[in-house]
């Protein structure tokens, strides 16, 4: 199987050299063109889950690793764990439907739209297989390119302004975590500033940096933590760097927002997961305070404040998108939180959670669109009534929406429930909290329902609106499949991502595992009593759902 | 004083691209001013055969470095780096310079001749070991700059610059001069290494630490770096673009070669006395380059606050001095060859953008471009992604190279402003592939295909990704021409 992840990574940029060779006066060959390469590559990162390494061990597989700039020691090295394989496959379903879901509202400049998009695709994928972190910043900041042009060319009436607030706010934060790397990278090697450095040979490799965590100073690990913290909160985004997404959703073309959501923001928590989490143990483990928290406490406060703050301000909104857009800011609290309880339970609640919100905001952008091509308006007083004209569009609206708010038998609950089981044995208080804001986002959710779908027609112009046709239910149709399969039998899904959670547990747990054999070492006098080796982890049920 | 007949076979390649200048000159007196396309291929072919004779005589006459006249010059590889590019980037201009001089109302003859006079003085200037060789070369280039810079001698805006650079380069000139008769009067030589040996000894009087610091002031003014950095925005947009676009780039490379020479191999022992001054250029220099291009509607004065800011990023490697790897002058290297690539290419559209004289320079001329012609709106982002540091081309490479030299270097503090300023930078460069992609509707100047200028742009972008996506032999080979210096 080697080779396979440089195929899914380039066999978008192959699709963007043939769409460019295809007259502009030809949109349909273009869509088609696109569609049959997304497809493609959607089939092609298909044994990504059949593969059944991933349920026996955390590891990285499918590994490639080639020279790439040997005076640096940077590389050209992929691989994918269980965490990253199921990310890669959101990304390929989720791109496959953009571009379907884009046939006719996108009206001008198709070709540069649909190259635009495949290369965006390359981007993500990119990112979720690199073991290199040069390689990675390379593909993390590539891909805000197309995205910047997705939102600025096909967006609505404010597009320039969400355009480049989305690509500044995302680069001040990436090019913080770029310090980051090189300070990794000279610590690794000869050291830096106070730094004695370790003296091994320059590299990049993801790997190698997670093996020597243990031996970066607290202090430095410190920084590190907070670095790249401001990479990836913004990408996530955690309340306050959060101001930049409800203008770029909102203003995106409708496939913008579901990449956006659906695969973009979750680059954010993937990073906290495979960086932040695994290189900064002491950082996290460090009962430091900052007025009153720890690091582990802030980012927990500002995950709730989040998901408080998100549900609250969706409750408000006037414009159909934008609420979602909030509610994405809550959602992402959710899974914050739930990668912050550092353990099992919340770090597997956390990975589903990004999944779940990827499939069930996306369908929601989805369905947004289909109703603003045929009015033109998101606002939600414009609606009331419409299950009377579009009952099918009614039901999808409201399967996908349960799904989000989290209902039992589908997707939501499964990833909220085992988050907070997560937070709860971290800290009671965080999951008193959070709870809360899973009956703001009923709250917010139904209302929207109720106001859009029930009541009197009271608008004329919708009287004549035609339901859903075949294209847009083949749109949600994978999206419905998808959430009600984790809803009722999410046991895969865990598998995949369970020796990657408990390989990125012990290595949070680590720390305090040094502190209590530390501790545990005078009082032991007798050479043969045992020294404890690890923190106890708290081993949860995955629940069943049957 | 009689030189062995060895040491000019080190600077035939100088010696014939004068003798190829002077050419260019008597030949322009007689020649129409169709025929003057005929000069600029000559000057194409003369460059050409230039580079072919560094390269033989690098090749012929025993191993690098080997130095001549007395030790006023020297053939090492990190003098023939800098040449190669700089001979590259004359070839370039002139191919930019084809239609624009042909378009416009003055004859081209001078022209020409000028562009390669000032490129002898860069020659010799970055070959230079004695600091009285490199001032000789260093106003051979200067005086070729200030005439090039009132070319358009009716037009106001061409004069203006002409005058502000050659009152404030004579200025800049001054202050160098007595810089180094301070050092001079300390040292009692101009050889650079006989600077350093005297300096290794004996503590520095405080006249010389005077010295190193106007020496310094001078080289900030031909970098452009704050505070000595006025002159750049309105001499560039003054300036006849290629002439801008020349004075962006390949002055400015030569100057940064004798900056790293003079103060790396000469000054090298004073470093404690340099570092903290050249810090606080590069902060000042990052700030006002960026915020000054902030609300610039004109690309050349665009362009031209945004190589000041470069100016200051670069100046980041010169600060790791101290550190044994070399990985100060390293990055600065991969750093100017990007820098020439993308800036070089940007200036490139500009040209192609002014249908005649100064029409066209303003941000809104690029509107709806990508609908016009996609592939010059694709190279134009590529050198815009370039310049502001987004992978995967080679102005990250550049970029990444001098921030971790900064950061090694031990100037965190400064490293953050650099990647903040960096990050601000987008802002104004997508204005102009704003302007490409998203603003609808045209512009309103006339683009005009002209081969040379596109093939010159399409040469650019090339190396632009190159070094972009496979950095790798670029920054192999720049390792392998340093300078030898380091504590």
């Amino acid at each position: 199987m080697n080779g396979l992840l440089s195929l899914l990574i380039f066999l978008p940029v192959v699709g963007t050299l043939v769409v460019l060779f295809v007259p502009r006066e030809k949109p349909s060959v273009i869509r088609w063109v696109t569609t049959l390469f997304a497809g493609a590559e959607f089939l092609v990162s298909l044994p990504l889950w059949t593969f059944a390494g991933f349920r026996r061990s955390g590891d990285f597989f499918f590994r490639e690793t080639h020279d790439w700039i040997p005076s640096l020691g940077a590389k050209y090295s992929l691989g994918v764990d269980g965490i990253s394989a199921l990310l890669i496959l959101l990304t390929t379903l989720l791109s496959f439907i953009s571009v379907y879901a884009s046939f006719t509202a996108i009206t001008k400049r198709e070709k540069e739209y649909y190259v635009f998009l495949l290369l965006l695709e390359t981007g993500m994928v990119g990112v979720f297989c690199a073991l290199d972190f040069f390689l990675f910043y390379v593909f993390w900041e590539v891909m805000l390119v197309p995205m910047y042009f997705l939102i600025g060319i096909w967006g609505g009436p404010r597009r320039l302004y969400a355009a480049i607030k989305f690509f500044l706010y995302t680069l001040a934060g990436s090019v913080v975590m770029l310090l980051a790397i090189i300070a990794l990278y000279f610590f690794n090697t000869s050291g830096f500033l106070g730094w004695k450095g370790l003296g091994n040979p320059a590299t990049f490799d993801i790997v190698h940096f997670q093996s020597i965590a243990s031996q970066i100073p607290p202090d430095l690990q410190l920084w590190l933590f907070w670095a790249f913290f401001l990479g990836f909160a913004i990408k996530v985004p955690m309340f306050p760097f959060h101001t930049w997404l409800p203008d770029a959703h909102v203003e995106a073309p409708t496939a913008g927002s579901v990449i956006l959501a659906g695969v973009l923001l979750k680059m954010g928590t993937y990073g906290f997961l495979r960086f932040s989490l695994p290189l900064c143990p002491d950082a996290l483990a460090s009962n430091a305070r900052f007025l009153g928290l720890t690091s582990v406490g802030w980012v927990a406060a500002l995950s709730i404040v989040g998901i408080i703050y998100g549900s609250m301000v969706a409750m408000v909104q006037k414009d159909m998108k934008k609420l979602v857009a909030y509610s994405s800011v809550a959602h992402l609290g959710f899974v914050m939180l739930g990668l912050f309880a550092l353990n099992n339970a919340g770090i597997q609640g956390g990975i589903l959670q990004s999944i779940n919100h990827g499939l069930s905001t996306g369908g929601l952008f989805l369905l947004v669109g289909i109703i603003y091509e045929r009015t033109h308006t998101r606002l939600i007083a414009d609606y009331g009534g419409l299950s009377g004209v579009m009952p099918v569009y009614a039901m999808l609206f409201m399967i996908i929406l349960l799904a989000s708010i989290g209902l039992p038998l589908l997707n939501g609950f499964v990833g909220e429930f085992t988050i907070l089981i997560g937070a709860f044995l971290a800290d009671w208080r965080w999951a008193a909290w959070a709870s809360l804001g899973v009956i703001l986002g009923a709250a917010y959710m139904l209302w929207l329902y109720q106001r859009v779908f029930f009541g009197e027609m009271t608008n004329e112009k919708n009287k004549g609106l035609k339901d859903v046709n075949l294209r847009e239910i083949l749109t949600l149709a994978p999206l419905i499949v998808m959430c009600f399969w984790i809803g009722l039998y999410p046991k895969p899904f865990f598998e995949m991502t369970a020796k990657s959670a408990e390989k990125i547990v012990a290595a949070v747990s680590a720390p305090n595992a040094r502190r209590l054999a530390r501790e545990a070492a005078p009082r032991l006098a007798s050479a043969t009593a045992p020294v404890p080796v690890a923190a106890p982890i708290p081993v949860v049920a995955v629940p069943e759902v049957k | 004083m009689p030189f062995p007949a060895g040491d000019t076979l080190l600077i035939l390649p100088e010696l014939f691209l004068t003798a190829a200048a002077l050419v260019v000159l008597i030949w322009a007196t007689a020649v129409s001013r169709e025929g003057e396309r005929g000069l600029a291929y000559f000057s194409v072919a003369s460059l050409a055969v230039t580079g072919l004779l560094l390269f033989v005589s690098a090749r012929m006459g025993g191993a690098l470095p080997r130095s001549g006249f007395g030790r006023m010059f020297v053939m090492d590889r990190f003098g023939l780096y800098f040449k190669a590019i700089l001979i590259l980037v004359t070839i370039v201009i002139i191919l930019f310079s084809l239609r624009f001089v042909g378009a416009a109302t003055y004859p081209g003859g001078e022209y020409y001749g000028l562009l390669l006079f000032a490129t002898v003085g860069m020659l010799f200037m970055v070959s230079g070991t004695n600091l009285a060789s490199i001032i000789v070369a260093l106003e051979l280039m200067a005086l070729s700059q200030y005439v090039l810079a009132g070319y358009f001698k009716r037009e106001t805006k061409s004069l203006e610059a002409a005058a502000k650079y050659f009152v404030l380069g004579a200025f800049s000139s001054g202050v160098l001069l007595y810089g180094v008769s301070l050092v001079y009067g300390a040292a009692g030589t101009l050889s650079l290494a006989g600077i350093a040996t005297a300096f290794a000894v004996k503590d520095p009087p405080v006249f010389l630490v005077v010295g190193v610091i106007l020496v310094a002031c001078g080289m900030f003014f031909k970098i452009a770096s704050a505070p000595f950095h006025v002159w750049a925005p309105d001499v560039y947009e003054g300036a006849p673009t290629p002439i801008s676009a020349f004075f962006a780039v390949g002055p400015k490379l030569a100057a940064y070669a004798i900056f790293a020479r003079i103060f790396f191999v000469g000054f090298g022992p004073l470093a404690g006395d340099w570092t903290a001054i050249v810090a606080a250029s590069a902060a000042l220099t990052m700030i006002v380059g960026n915020a000054g291009a902030l609300m610039q509607t004109n690309v050349k004065r665009l362009l031209g606050y945004s190589s000041i800011a470069h100016a200051g990023y670069a100046l980041l490697g010169l600060l790791a001095y101290g550190d044994g790897s070399g990985i100060g002058l390293w990055s600065i290297l991969v750093y100017l060859l990007a820098y020439a690539f993308m800036n070089l290419g940007a200036f490139g559209l500009v040209i192609l953008l002014e249908a005649k004289g100064y029409a066209g320079e303003s941000v809104d001329d690029f509107n709806g471009l990508a609908k016009k012609n996609p592939w010059l709106a694709a190279a134009m982002l590529v050198f815009l992604l370039s310049l502001a540091g987004i992978p995967p081309t080679a102005g990250f490479v550049g970029k990444y190279f001098l921030f971790s030299a900064a950061m090694k270097a031990g100037y965190f503090w400064l490293t953050l402003l650099a990647v903040l300023m960096s990050a601000v930078s987008l802002f104004y460069y997508f204005r102009i592939a704003r302007a490409m992609y998203l603003v609808d509707g045209e512009g309103t100047v006339h683009w005009r295909e002209e081969p040379a200028v596109t093939a010159a742009i399409a040469l650019c972008a090339a190396g632009t990704l190159a070094m972009g996506i496979l950095p790798g032999p670029f920054v192999q080979f720049a390792r392998t021409c340093l300078l030898p210096f380091g504590p």
